[in-house]
């Protein structure tokens, strides 16, 4: 892989399937960049050929998009370096075509104090690859008692405030969260887990986990604090995002908030509108995630959710797991699974089995999650930064270790064949991964 | 086909569980351990089948009797058995197992006996080792020698399992006992009930084969077989009972609720008992129907011929996930 540090000049991509799902833009055409920014897009563009003083890149007809917005991912770094760096992340991350992720706060130290926003801020930035934002956490230290200092997170960059892989088990701590954020206008994201019915479980409670002798997490651990929370921004008018949701109950509670004029958003995560609790097998560890994949009724319900627009936005739920973490016996093996590098292949199955158009499977992973988080990310406009990624949509692969860059290699679809691959990942004009290379 | 190797009864690398054995290979299993009965009564009980042949008993739960039987069965068949009990930290119990299981390895052992408080570790550890291994219980998931000598028992006095109408009772959510049973007997044709309070019925278990009954003298109407089961504290965290009375007033096997059964039906216990907990102690001892030191001297002649049949294949071409 290339890293190449010189801002380039001007760049005219010609020959390319220009597709921008904010503008439902989708037409052979061109882009050029200046720079750091887009100056120009259009179907049009260059048919009276390209300006003289710029460098040409034939597409070759492939699809030029905005970078992939991944809102839920774990660097790994702080504290986690034997997991995932910045570095790994970051390269998997451009081998994935995100080009601009936040990462939770579930970091040691812990993401609640100004001083971690800005390291893991500064450290990104110099590297250069996928542009990095934070999640501060809700709580301090993640313990769920005292809220953090939210507006001078924010102000020192931290998008929105989660406690990450733990929900906010205390109402009275989470009503008191989402009202002070909402003096600020702050975002409140909720892994919606119910934790005294879940916490001896290591799979979803049923027929398969009752086969292989595993303790079971029910699904009402989940759909109990959709429940509970959704009463909780009523009350507060703070704004509230649960993240993966991975039921039917739960999508359905959204569903019926959204309606009823709540200001309440969602997301899933691919395995869970692309895996069932089948994955796991003969004890596959690396389909141990939180929350667990679940029955075939309730990955059709999330395809559901995502085609009515219910879910607001896919996340990669990266979290990078040594062998150490996973060549153990199911019970005590750990939670997550990596997904920064198949984010696009296995949302375009959806695309692929008919589910959804392109454009649309796109803006989940572009322009409606950086409209979430208020980031200016994921459009391919004049005025934006050149946040660009050549793909393939059919081109097909399996996922294997080899491919993968991540640091850790604990895939839940390890071994799958998909179809969809990133042949170059543009960040502020710079090409930082080249598929050829 | 080439013909140049025998095919074997049970053609598999490993006995894990009995889930997926056809009734052909657990009837042959069974066939093969009735061999070893008559054996075992007798004065000279040894045999030089397993003679060079090295067994570890690889424990990383406390037992004395599953861990005594195989190496009894070991012994009697002129093995070399060597025992291992592994002390488990609650932190860092799988470590230990990945760890221990490549040691082992290195120093050729023929079959691996093991029993692992996790669902899946025996399995796990069959990845990582070039010898036989016997599942000697696995957390909640399966004990399928503990299956295996229960159906010997039954079909020594019963002639067959096809029909018989067998009651699991007790604590069947934390019971490996209860999930071999439950594949082994619906494999050979039996009607499987489970007798318990709903805290102690995993969900989706019906599905597995079995109907569930909350009323103990419902459940055992008309049962030709009474299998109670031990109530397993150290697995219970939370609230699962109110309390042990209760429990024995509602759902322990005494007299009263055993008339429901057929007369002649048998009682039977995996052990260690608690006595006035899940079984009143003189049922337990009833010498007409209850066969429960039967069960432990079936246990050895079953391990016998597990051991047996596994040392042959050692050498034949054989499926090595089960």
């Amino acid at each position: 892989m290339s890293v190449n540090d010189k801002t380039p000049g001007k760049v005219a991509y010609t020959n390319a399937r220009l597709l921008d799902p904010a503008s439902g833009l989708d037409a052979m055409g061109g882009v050029l960049t200046s720079g750091k920014e887009i100056i120009d897009v259009g179907a049009g563009l260059f048919v009276d050929g390209t300006p003289d003083d710029a460098q040409v890149m034939d597409c070759g007809g492939a699809c030029l998009a905005p970078g992939l917005v991944d809102i839920r991912m774990h660097t790994g770094e702080p504290g986690e370096e034997h997991k995932e760096t910045l570095v790994t992340s970051g390269r998997a991350a451009v081998a994935g075509g995100v080009t601009t992720m936040v990462c939770l706060p579930n970091t040691d130290p812990v993401i609640d104090d100004m001083s971690t926003v800005e390291f893991v801020a500064r450290r990104a930035r110099l590297l250069g690859l996928a542009k990095v934002y934070c999640y501060g956490a809700i709580t301090k230290g993640l313990k769920g008692t005292e809220i953090t200092e939210m507006a001078m997170l924010a102000d020192s960059g931290a998008v929105a405030f989660t406690d990450g892989l733990r929900g906010v088990a205390d109402a009275l701590v989470m009503t008191r969260a989402l009202s002070y954020a909402s003096s600020f206008g702050l975002l409140i994201v909720q892994h919606p887990e119910e934790r005294s019915l879940s916490a001896e479980g290591s799979m979803n409670a049923g027929e398969t986990a009752t086969r292989l002798g595993l303790t079971g997490i029910p699904k009402q651990a989940e759909v109990i604090m959709v429940d509970r929370d959704l009463r909780l921004a009523e009350l507060t008018g703070g704004r509230l995002h649960f993240a993966h949701l991975s039921t039917a109950e739960s999508i359905e509670a959204v569903r019926r908030a959204k309606a009823a004029g709540l200001a309440v958003t969602c997301d899933t995560a691919p395995p869970y509108f692309a895996l069932n609790e089948m994955a796991v097998g003969d004890y596959r560890s690396f389909a141990k995630l939180s929350p667990p994949l679940r029955d075939e009724s309730d990955r059709q319900a999330v395809i559901a959710g995502i085609t009515d627009g219910t879910i607001d936005a896919i996340a990669s739920d990266h979290l990078p797991q040594d062998e150490e973490s996973k060549r153990l016996p199911f019970g005590e093996a750990a939670f997550g699974g990596t997904g920064l590098e198949t984010l696009l292949a296995v949302t375009l199955e959806m695309v692929h089995n008919g589910h959804l158009d392109i454009l649309t499977a796109l803006g989940l992973i572009t322009s409606k999650p950086a409209a979430l988080m208020g980031l200016s990310a994921g459009q391919l406009a004049a005025g934006r930064r050149a946040d660009l990624i050549l793909f393939e949509p059919d081109r097909g692969w399996k996922v294997t270790d080899a491919r993968l860059h991540s640091k850790s290699k604990n895939s839940p679809f390890d071994g799958r064949p998909v179809q969809g691959r990133v042949l170059q990942t543009v960040i502020d004009g710079r090409t930082v991964f080249n598929l050829e290379d | 086909m080439n013909g140049q190797t025998e095919q074997s009864i049970y053609p598999h690398r490993h006995l894990l569980g009995i889930e997926g054995l056809s009734p052909l290979e657990i009837t042959a299993l069974l066939d093969r351990s009735e061999t070893y009965v008559e054996q075992n009564r007798q004065a000279d009980k040894k045999q030089s089948l397993l003679r060079g042949r090295t067994i570890i008993n690889l424990f990383f739960e406390n037992s004395t009797r599953t861990r005594t039987s195989f190496e009894l069965a070991g012994k009697r068949l002129s093995g070399d058995v060597i025992n291992m009990s592994v002390a488990t930290s609650s932190i860092k119990k799988g470590e230990t197992l990945i760890d221990t299981a490549m040691t082992l390895n290195a120093m050729h052992p023929d079959v691996l006996v093991v029993r692992h408080p996790e669902s899946g570790a025996v399995k796990l550890l069959s990845e990582k080792v070039n010898c036989a291994v016997i599942n000697g219980g696995d957390g909640s998931h399966e004990h399928p020698t503990q299956a295996l000598l229960d159906a010997l028992t039954i079909r020594r006095r019963r002639g067959t399992l096809q029909g018989l109408t067998v009651a699991i009772c007790g604590d069947i959510v934390h019971s490996r006992v209860a999930r071999s049973n439950i594949h082994l007997l619906n494999t050979m044709g039996a009607r499987v009930r489970l007798i318990a309070p709903a805290t102690l019925i995993p969900p989706g278990v019906e599905r597995l084969g079995a109907e569930v009954f909350y009323d103990m003298d419902e459940g055992l109407k008309d049962c030709d077989i009474v299998m109670m089961l031990r109530i397993q504290h150290e697995r219970m965290q939370g609230s699962f009972l109110p309390s042990q009375r209760e429990f024995f007033a509602y759902f322990g096997l005494d007299y009263a609720k055993l008339a429901n059964a057929k007369p002649d039906a048998l009682i039977m216990h995996p052990g260690p008992m608690n006595r006035g907990v899940e079984i009143d102690a003189e049922v337990a001892d009833d010498f007409g129907r209850s066969v429960i030191r039967e069960q432990v001297e079936m246990g050895v002649a079953v391990r016998m011929a597990c051991l047996e049949i596994l040392t042959e294949n050692l050498d034949r071409p054989v499926d090595s996930n089960l």
